[in-house]
C-alpha cells in the first residue's frame, strides 16, 4: 500500500534531489503529482473538486431552465436547447456531482476511519477517478459537437432517463444520445471499479479490533452503498450497450416494430435508477450519522438498528423500481406489489430518522454549522420521504407522475437531503483535510441563504404539480395560474445560487486564511481525528488497535472507556 | 457480482424476447447444441485446476504444460464459436439486426466470448511470464485469482448454454 511516488516535500532535499522540472513547489511538479497520484486523500480531493465543477455547470443549466420558466411564453431558450438543458442538468448533477461527492467523501474518509493506510487497490483508485472525470468531459464535449458553437451542439436531449423509442436512430438522428450512452458507459466503469475497491478495503483493511460492528456508521453506509454500486450500475451499462448496439448496428432491443418493447428499457433503466438514488443518499445518511452524535455529545442512538435498517434499505431498494413506471400500463398485481414495497422501504428509513432524533434528545446540542445543515436535513428529508410515500400510492401517481410534484419530491431528497448533508460533511471534515476551519460567519450566511433559496425554489413546485404543470415543458401559456409560483421558484433558484457561491468563496478563503484546526477541532470520537490535520501521506505511523466504536473517546477518557460497556 | 449483474440483464433480454421475433430465422431452426465448444471450455476448467496443483507442488514443467493446454482449449472454444457464427451469418442469414433473436443471441453470446478473449489474454500473459522464468511457486495465489476468473467465465457459459440452447431451442 505504499505510495509509489516520492512525496512532494522530499523532492529537492539532499536525500532526493529533484529531477529537472520537478523542483519543489513548481507548477509542473504539482500537476504531475496530481496526474500520477494514487493517494486516496488526493484522489478524494480530485473527486470532490470535480464534483463542485460539475455542480457549477449543472447549476448554470438549472438557472437557465428557471429563467426560461419564470414567465409564460418566454423565448429565452428554444425547445431543443431546453430539452438539452434539463437532460444535461439531470445527468450532470446525478452522475458527475452527486456520484463524485459519494466517491470523494468515501475515498478521503473511509481509510482514515478504519485505520488503513490507503485503499486496497490504489492504482485502480486512480483509474476509477480518471475514468469518471473523462466520462464527464466526454459528455460535455457534446456541446461543441454537431452544429457546435453556432447552436447548442449535440447535447443529449432525451431526458436523463433516455426513454426508448425516443432514443432510437429514427427519432434521435444526431449523436446526442451517443454522447450520453458512451460518456456514462465510461464513467460507469469508473464507478464500478471504485465500488469494488472500497468494498475490498472495508472488508480486508480494517485495523485490529475493528469488527464490522465497531465500524463508524459512515463507513457502514459507504459499504452498503458500494454494494449497491457494484450490483446495480451494471444494468445501466448493459442497457446502454444495448442502446449503442441498436443505434449503431441495427440491433433490435427496444423497437416495437420488430416485436421488441420500449418498456424493457424502462425496466432495465429503473432497476439501475432506483438503487442509484439510494447510492446517492446513503453516504448522506452516513455524514448525518457522524455529525449528529458529535454535536449532541451523545453516541448514536441504536447503532445495531441503524446498521440493520441500512442493510434492509439496501435490499428493499432492489425491489421497488417499477414505482417509476406506474403510468405505463402494468397489470394491477405488479402495481400493487411495487406500491407495497415502496411503503415498506419507508419503515427502515423512518427508524433511522427516529434514531437521529433519539440521539439529539437529551444531548447537549452544539448548534454549529455542520449541525445546522443536519437539522435542516432531518426536516427536509422527512418531507421528501412523505411526498415519496404519497407518490407511492399508485392512483396518486397516476395524476401526478411527470408533473412538477415529482420534481419537487426528488429535489427535496437530492438537494434538501443529499446536498445539505454534503455541506454538513464539508464543514465537518474540511478541517481534517486542510488543517483549517471553514469560516463560521460565512458558513452561517451560506446556510441561511441556501436554505431560504431552497425552500423558495421547491416548495412552490409541489403546488405547481397539483395545479397540473407537467415537467419538461419549455414554456406555458398565461392564465393557467402558474405564473406566480414559477416566478417564486426562479427567485429561489437565484438565491440558492448565491448561497452556493458563498460556500465556494468560503472554501477558497478558508483554505488560505482559515483558523488553524488542530487534530480534533470538534472533540470527536472516530479514528480520522487521531491523525494530524491534514493527515500525513501514510495516515498512521502505527496502525491503531481499537476496542470499541469510539476509539478516540477511549483514548481521551481512559477512566470511562466505551469498551467497558460492550 | 458486478459481472453477474451485467450478464443477468442480457439473459433477461434473451428470455423475455424468446418466441417474440417477428421474422425468421428462429432458434429452433438454426441452433445446434454446442457439444464441442462446451467440451473445450468445461475441459479447460479441469486442466487449469491440474495446472494450479502442479504449481503448488513446485512442478514448473507440469504447470507450463497444463496451463498451455488450458489456453489452447480456450482458443479451441473461440474457434468453435467463430465457426458457429460464420455458419449463422452466411448460411442462415442471422445477424445482430435480423430480428430480436439475433440481437439478444449475439449480444449475450458475444459478451461471453469477449470475456473468454480477456481470459485468454490473461492466460497467455501468465504463460509468457512463466516461460521467461518469472513465475515461481510463491505466486500460486496470484495464479489462483486468474483461474477463478476462468472458472467464472465457464460458469457463465453453463448459464448461456442452458438459457440460449436448452431453453431457446424450444422455440
Amino acid at each position: 500500500m505504499a505510495n509509489s511516488t516520492t512525496p512532494l516535500r522530499e523532492i529537492g532535499t539532499e536525500l532526493a534531489p529533484a529531477p529537472p522540472g520537478h523542483e519543489h513547489g513548481t507548477l509542473t511538479a504539482w500537476i504531475q503529482d496530481l496526474i500520477f497520484t494514487v493517494d486516496h486523500k488526493k484522489l478524494g480531493f480530485m473527486y470532490l473538486g470535480m464534483g463542485w465543477l460539475f455542480f457549477i455547470a449543472g447549476g448554470i443549466l438549472a438557472s437557465l431552465i428557471r429563467l426560461q420558466l419564470a414567465v409564460p411564453n418566454n423565448h429565452l431558450m428554444d425547445p431543443e436547447s431546453f430539452n438539452g438543458a434539463f437532460t444535461m442538468h439531470g445527468t450532470t448533477m446525478i452522475f458527475f456531482f452527486a456520484m463524485a461527492m459519494v466517491f470523494g467523501l468515501a475515498n478521503f474518509v473511509v481509510p482514515l476511519q478504519i485505520g488503513a493506510r490507503d485503499m486496497a487497490f490504489p492504482r485502480l483508485n486512480a483509474f476509477s477517478f480518471w475514468a469518471t472525470f473523462f466520462g464527464g468531459c466526454f459528455l460535455f464535449l457534446s456541446y461543441i459537437a454537431g452544429p457546435g458553437l453556432y447552436g447548442t451542439g449535440a447535447a443529449p436531449d432525451a431526458s436523463w432517463f433516455a426513454l426508448a423509442p425516443l432514443t432510437s436512430r429514427a427519432f434521435s438522428p444526431g449523436n446526442n444520445i451517443d454522447y450520453w450512452s458512451l460518456g456514462l458507459l465510461i464513467s460507469g466503469v469508473g464507478s464500478i471499479t471504485g465500488g469494488v475497491n472500497v468494498m475490498v478495503t472495508i472488508f480486508c483493511y480494517r485495523c485490529k479490533g475493528m469488527t464490522l460492528y465497531r465500524m463508524p456508521l459512515f463507513t457502514w453506509l459507504v459499504l452498503v452503498t458500494m454494494f449497491l454500486v457494484v450490483m446495480f450500475m451494471p444494468p445501466l451499462s448493459a442497457a446502454q450497450i444495448m442502446l449503442v448496439l441498436e443505434r449503431f448496428f441495427g440491433a433490435k432491443f427496444f423497437e416495437a416494430q420488430a416485436g421488441g418493447s420500449p418498456v424493457l428499457w424502462q425496466h432495465f433503466f429503473w432497476i439501475f435508477g432506483h438503487p442509484e438514488v439510494y447510492i446517492l443518499v446513503m453516504p448522506a445518511f452516513g455524514v448525518v450519522s457522524e455529525v449528529i452524535p458529535v454535536f449532541s455529545r451523545k453516541p448514536i442512538f441504536g447503532y445495531p438498528m441503524m446498521v440493520a435498517a441500512t442493510v434492509m434499505i439496501g435490499f428493499i431498494s432492489a425491489g421497488v423500481w417499477a414505482h417509476h413506471m406506474f403510468t405505463i400500463g402494468m397489470d394491477s398485481f405488479s402495481v400493487t406489489f411495487f406500491a407495497f414495497a415502496t411503503f415498506v422501504i419507508a419503515i427502515p428509513t423512518g427508524i433511522k430518522i427516529f434514531n437521529w432524533l433519539g440521539t439529539m434528545y437529551g444531548g447537549k446540542l452544539r448548534m454549529e454549522v455542520p449541525m445546522l445543515f443536519c437539522i435542516a436535513f432531518l426536516f427536509q428529508f422527512l418531507i421528501a420521504g412523505l411526498t415519496g410515500i404519497m407518490l407511492g400510492c399508485a392512483p396518486f401517481d397516476w395524476q401526478l407522475n411527470d408533473s412538477y410534484f415529482v420534481i419537487a419530491h426528488f429535489h427535496y431528497v437530492i438537494v434538501g437531503g443529499i446536498v445539505f448533508a454534503v455541506f454538513a460533511g464539508f464543514y465537518y471534515w474540511f478541517p481534517k483535510a486542510t488543517g483549517r476551519m471553514l469560516n463560521t460567519r460565512l458558513g452561517l450566511w451560506h446556510f441561511w441563504v441556501f436554505t431560504i433559496g431552497f425552500h423558495l425554489t421547491f416548495d412552490p413546485q409541489h403546488f405547481l404539480g397539483f395545479l397540473g404543470m407537467p415537467r419538461r415543458i419549455y414554456t406555458y401559456q398565461e392564465g393557467r395560474g402558474w405564473e406566480f409560483l414559477n416566478m417564486l421558484s426562479t427567485i429561489g433558484a437565484i438565491i440558492q445560487g448565491i448561497g452556493a457561491l458563498i460556500f465556494i468563496i468560503n472554501m477558497f478563503w478558508s483554505a488560505w486564511k482559515g483558523k488553524i484546526a488542530g487534530d480534533d477541532p470538534w472533540d470527536a470520537w472516530t479514528l480520522e481525528w487521531t491523525t494530524s490535520s491534514p493527515p500525513p501521506e501514510y495516515n498512521f505511523e502505527e496502525i491503531p488497535e481499537v476496542r470499541s466504536r469510539r476509539p478516540l473517546w477511549d483514548l481521551k477518557h481512559p477512566e470511562d472507556p466505551d469498551w467497558k460497556f460492550e | 457480482m458486478t459481472e453477474s449483474a451485467l450478464f443477468t440483464i442480457f439473459v433477461v433480454a434473451y428470455l423475455f424476447y424468446l418466441g417474440k421475433s417477428l421474422n425468421p430465422p428462429y432458434p429452433r431452426e438454426v441452433l445446434e447444441f454446442p457439444w464441442l465448444g462446451s467440451f473445450f471450455l468445461f475441459g479447460s476448467s479441469a486442466t487449469v485446476v491440474v495446472a494450479e496443483q502442479r504449481l503448488k507442488k513446485g512442478d514448473l514443467g507440469g504447470f507450463h504444460l497444463w496451463w498451455l493446454i488450458t489456453a489452447l482449449m480456450g482458443l479451441g472454444f473461440l474457434i468453435y464459436t467463430g465457426a458457429e457464427w460464420y455458419h449463422l451469418i452466411y448460411h442462415d442469414g442471422l445477424t445482430l439486426s435480423t430480428n430480436l433473436f439475433g440481437s439478444t443471441f449475439y449480444s449475450l453470446v458475444g459478451l461471453h466470448a469477449s470475456h473468454v478473449v480477456v481470459g485468454l489474454i490473461l492466460l497467455t500473459l501468465i504463460l509468457v511470464a512463466s516461460l521467461t522464468g518469472n513465475i515461481q511457486h510463491r505466486h500460486h495465489e496470484h495464479i489462483q485469482m486468474i483461474s477463478w476468473y476462468w472458472h467464472f467465465v465457464d460458469g457463465i457459459w453453463a448459464v448461456v448454454v442452458t438459457v440460449v440452447y436448452i431453453i431457446g431451442m424450444q422455440s
